[in-house]
């Protein structure tokens, strides 16, 4: 992994705010590295190990989708990945170089004729795991999603 | 590291996962296992998921495919020891309600008969 060199962030962002910055390729075999290095970063924070959990999940969700329906699995396309803080907020940012998301697209995966469908559920699970969840275009191509968690003000996030 | 093993109680195959029930891992090998214990005749399938790390939705998708597939051939599919990580995940995707799960597995194995 390199640093990252994807537009990921807005312009003007404090770079003492970034605390993690990946570029890897799509290889699903990386996402528990990923998670480690996430943790590394989390810990100082003082989060307790549910809320380490959600948002680790919450990512893995996230850069999972990234590489398989972003990059359709081509281990030379690159996903990126960063967490910085913002405000009182904790943001992780994943882009990927793929045709684009709309998340309006997705089946609604709690409808009972969608209950039993293999697939179609990461983008409930990253609602159910974050405050809000967002996919834009990326400055380059690609999708962006970004993951939020409201730091200290929602106890149903950071203590489940 | 996903690791997936089989044993039999009377009728009941009890398959055994152990790891990260996620993409490209265990939900490849839990897949694997499922199809072998039906090629092998099982009807009656048990997934203790006591030493299960931690579950994505690829990992769900394969727990709802492999009750799908084995419900299909007039089997049972039942899940035993959800560790909180694995029960708060199918909460969330509502899927709780489809499996009939167990806290012990001996009253799980008993529930086949």
């Amino acid at each position: 992994m390199r640093p990252n060199s994807l537009p990921l962030l807005p312009a003007g962002q404090a770079p003492q705010d970034l605390l993690l910055d990946l570029v890897l390729p799509s290889r699903l075999e990386l996402l528990e590295e990923v998670r480690e290095r996430l943790d590394s970063v989390l810990g100082p924070l003082g989060l307790d190990e549910a809320a380490r959990d959600r948002i680790g999940l919450a990512a893995h969700e996230a850069v999972a989708n990234a590489m398989v329906h972003g990059n359709r699995r081509n281990p030379v396309l690159p996903v990126g990945l960063r967490v910085l803080l913002d405000g009182g907020d904790l943001v992780i940012r994943v882009a990927d170089r793929g045709p684009g998301f709309d998340p309006a697209a997705v089946a609604d995966p709690l409808l009972p004729e969608n209950r039993l469908r293999p697939g179609g559920r990461g983008l409930l699970m990253m609602r159910a795991l974050t405050d809000e969840v967002g996919h834009e275009p990326g400055a380059t191509g690609g999708s962006v999603a970004t993951l939020r968690w409201r730091m200290g003000g929602d106890a149903r996030t950071f203590h489940p | 590291m996903a690791k997936v093993t089989s044993r039999k109680s009377g009728d009941v195959t009890i398959v055994d996962f152990t790891g990260r029930l996620v993409i490209g891992e265990g939900d490849y090998v839990l897949r694997q296992t499922v199809r072998e214990a039906l090629e092998g005749g099982a009807k009656n399938i048990l997934l203790n998921l006591k030493d299960t790390t931690t579950i994505d939705s690829s990992g769900v998708g394969e727990l709802v495919s492999a009750y799908t597939v084995v419900t299909n051939r007039g089997g049972k599919l039942k899940l035993a020891a959800l560790p909180p990580k694995v029960h708060d995940i199918l909460f969330i995707t509502q899927l709780i309600t489809v499996f009939e799960f167990y806290d012990d597995e001996k009253e799980a194995v008993a529930s086949f008969a």
